[in-house]
């Protein structure tokens, strides 16, 4: 969540919700988190685990169509 | 009982020293969907906003605030929204204990300050977006 909140701070176009598994289940389920941290971004681009700051940028671009 | 041990209270108090402009803590609740979350959650932003003079706390009902809820993008409970100079978008759904706990400060911190701990690199691309970008953080809290 920090990178996601700072991201959020960096860009209006970039929101950040931390949401507590255990206590919703209907969204755990939706999204399949199967291990935390899990992070899903436009519904689009999904992993698992802590990454490194220039790969969770590589993510966020990639679920924003900005990059491959 | 309160939340924050002692220790708990001066690191956040340290953390604290860096903020900036006033930060409002946005708290949603509703009674009939999760009574005793909601109220853990209450008591938790109140014990951390009750640290610095620039924390505010706001709690209302998502059954009776639609309009501010639909405002906040937010439909569950519990529920915060961290909004510093403006909002950000940073939100937390569930009681940020734990592992969140640390975040929720870090959220705090940054949202006062409007200053982020990224690379040059990542701004100038953030700065590029294009699109919206929503990030979904899940968690648990050990």
């Amino acid at each position: 969540m920090r990178l996601a909140q700072h991201m959020a701070v960096a860009s209006d176009r970039v929101r950040a919700t931390a949401i507590e598994a255990t206590e919703f289940p209907d969204l755990s389920r939706a999204y399949q988190v199967m291990a935390v941290p899990k992070v899903v971004i436009n519904d689009r681009v999904h992993f698992e685990g802590a990454l490194a700051e220039p790969d969770f940028l590589g993510a966020v671009l990639q679920a924003a169509g900005a990059g491959r | 009982m309160p939340f924050l041990t002692p220790q708990n209270e001066r690191e956040v108090r340290q953390a604290f020293t860096e903020l900036r402009d006033p930060v409002k803590l946005v708290v949603f609740s509703q009674s009939l969907e999760a009574a005793d979350l909601c109220a853990e959650n209450e008591q938790l932003v109140r014990e951390v906003a009750a640290l610095s003079d620039k924390i505010s706390v706001e709690v209302l009902n998502l059954a009776i605030d639609r309009e501010r809820a639909a405002h906040y993008g937010i439909d569950r409970v519990p529920a915060i929204a961290v909004e510093g100079a403006r909002d950000f978008g940073i939100r937390f759904y569930g009681v940020p204990a734990g592992y969140e706990f640390s975040n929720l400060i870090d959220a705090i911190v940054v949202a006062s300050t409007g200053e982020p701990a990224l690379s040059e690199e990542t701004r100038v691309a953030l700065a590029g977006l294009t699109a919206d970008v929503d990030i979904k953080v899940f968690s648990t809290p050990t």
